[in-house]
């Protein structure tokens, strides 16, 4: 054996670089400083805790049995708003979105300032819960089914609009460079070279973000956004703690049914 | 010879018929749900006059602002330890192929309750067990991220490649040695994106589960509403947004210790 090969056996094998091996010590260490930081710093009552099994106990007592005779004339329509809710908002992002999307896809519109500012309008979309959206909208619009509208819109063009701009920054160059040789103008090149490759995507982001607004619609109407949170909120208000169990009832049910409809049509045509 | 020229992209009259179907439920939904062009105009207005008093901003309760954020900031840190702590062996169990029936069953029910509401609806639900304030709404983030990361972490293990694990099985591996050397590796690139994603979400949601009583800054921001403080309101918004931001840049950098350039797989 060579004295290069003896060094080379006695060697220690590592997998990360001492470099890489000090950032993730650090991130360890950042973690559990900061958890342990919260924990001394945050206000918890221990005392509330022991109480839970009981008050959870209560909880249920009071909603047991579920107020049933109350759905028809408290729940149900409360409940078709909601869905139009989330599937009008959806429908307004999408228009809103796909063409801040397509300015903010680098290939498809070479202009840096452009691509700059579509992309603030998709992160101040998104950096905003549509919680806060409903608020602020409630406040210029007043409160109902508008705000909740709005709420939904203009919190889902951020998601959208990224995946459509990320979608058309993937898109083959093979067919749109085809297009442009023939001397389609832009908007051809754009409907007949992109918008074919990143159909699919679009089709199923939307989806996507219905099945997310339905969820989110149906908290929106605690702050007076319209829908079935507004007949939660009541109920809650109220301690009518049977009726809340008909409302989170007929929210569980319509959220599972909006997640079997999303899978069964994602399968069949996507 | 025929005249007739052929066109390159002939009507597509299904097409055409599912525009004006969506055209048409645009218009019955927005009728049922009391849309008026009126309505519209007016608010406009107001919209401007809410934006006026918006402008400027009033730090001046500046320290009642920090402490909400900071008990934000406190409540999605200790939410997404234990949640995340919480969904590995959710996650395990709810494998498919790992686990038998008898297992998975349990841990998907577990997933999907989680996951059917918001978490602020699962926040209202844990102020009247536990009563207001920033424990209930740790448990109500606790809940989401158990929903979150344990299905993309079912996921991502059932997908993995099952020659490593057999590898590590033939040598007469006990089960935890299985996990720890045969699956845990081909899947941690992707469970640190899931858990730094749902750091990121807690963040969002840690700062509105105050609104239901759950602790954080939403409280403070929907009580500024009600009084319509809205440059108060101003203020509390762009913090949180700042905060927000924030957040985001730091998961993007434990992202990048973790996960080595050019094989990033995450969602």
């Amino acid at each position: 054996m060579s004295a290069g090969e003896a060094a080379a056996a006695a060697r220690t094998w590592r997998r990360f670089t001492p470099a890489q091996r000090l950032a993730r010590f650090a991130v360890y260490l950042a973690m559990v400083a900061a958890v342990v930081a919260s924990i001394r710093h945050v206000e918890v009552i221990p005392e509330f805790l022991y109480d839970a099994p009981e008050q959870v106990r209560d909880l249920l007592a009071r909603m047991w049995p579920v107020d049933v005779a109350h759905y028809p004339a408290g729940v149900h329509d409360a409940l078709v708003d909601t869905l139009h809710i989330a599937t009008l908002g959806t429908l307004l992002a999408l228009a809103m979105a796909a063409p801040v999307g397509v300015l903010a896809a680098r290939n498809v519109v070479p202009v840096t300032a452009v691509n700059l500012a579509a992309r603030f309008v998709l992160v101040s979309s998104r950096s905003v819960n549509s919680l806060v959206w409903a608020l602020l909208f409630v406040a210029v619009f007043g409160p109902g089914p508008l705000a909740g509208t709005l709420a939904i819109a203009f919190r889902s063009i951020g998601f959208v609009g990224k995946l459509l701009g990320e979608a058309l920054e993937e898109a083959d160059p093979g067919t749109i460079e085809a297009l442009r040789a023939v001397g389609a103008p832009w908007f051809a090149v754009l409907a007949k070279g992109y918008w074919p490759q990143v159909q699919p995507a679009f089709w199923s982001v939307a989806l996507f973000r219905w099945d997310i607004n339905v969820r989110e619609s149906a908290v929106l109407g605690l702050v007076g956004a319209g829908g079935i949170g507004m007949a939660l909120d009541t109920a809650l208000n109220l301690f009518q703690w049977n009726r809340v169990a008909t409302v989170l009832a007929a929210i569980f049910i319509v959220v599972l049914a909006a997640e079997v409809a999303v899978t069964a049509i994602r399968k069949r045509v996507l | 010879m025929s005249t007739s020229a052929r066109t390159a992209f002939p009507t597509n009259w299904w097409h055409r018929a599912a525009w004006l179907a969506v055209a048409a439920y645009v218009a019955y939904a927005a009728s049922r749900l009391d849309f008026t062009w009126a309505r519209f105009t007016t608010g406009l207005g107001q919209g401007a006059r809410f934006l006026d008093r918006m402008f400027p901003p009033d730090f001046a309760r500046w320290e009642l602002m920090l402490k909400g954020l900071v008990e934000s900031l406190e409540m999605a840190i200790l939410a997404s330890a234990v949640g995340v702590a919480l969904s590995l062996p959710i996650g395990l169990f709810a494998a498919r192929n790992l686990m038998p029936a008898w297992a998975t069953w349990p841990a998907r029910l577990v997933i999907a309750l989680s996951r059917s509401f918001h978490p602020v609806i699962v926040a209202i639900l844990f102020v009247k067990a536990v009563g207001f304030g920033a424990l209930a709404g740790i448990l109500a983030l606790v809940v989401a991220s158990v929903g979150f990361v344990g299905k993309l972490f079912a996921e991502a293990i059932e997908e993995i490649s099952l020659k490593q694990v057999e590898a590590v099985r033939a040598t007469g591996a006990p089960f935890a040695s299985v996990v720890a050397y045969g699956v845990l590796p081909q899947v941690f690139g992707r469970f640190v994106g899931f858990a730094t994603y749902q750091l990121d979400s807690n963040l969002r949601n840690s700062t509105m589960v105050g609104i239901v009583g759950a602790g954080g800054i939403g409280g403070t921001l929907f009580a500024a509403f009600q009084r319509f403080d809205y440059d108060f309101v101003c203020a509390i918004l762009v913090s949180i947004i700042a905060m927000i931001m924030a957040g985001e840049l730091a998961a993007n950098w434990v992202r990048r210790v973790f996960v080595q350039r050019g094989r990033v797989d995450e969602e």
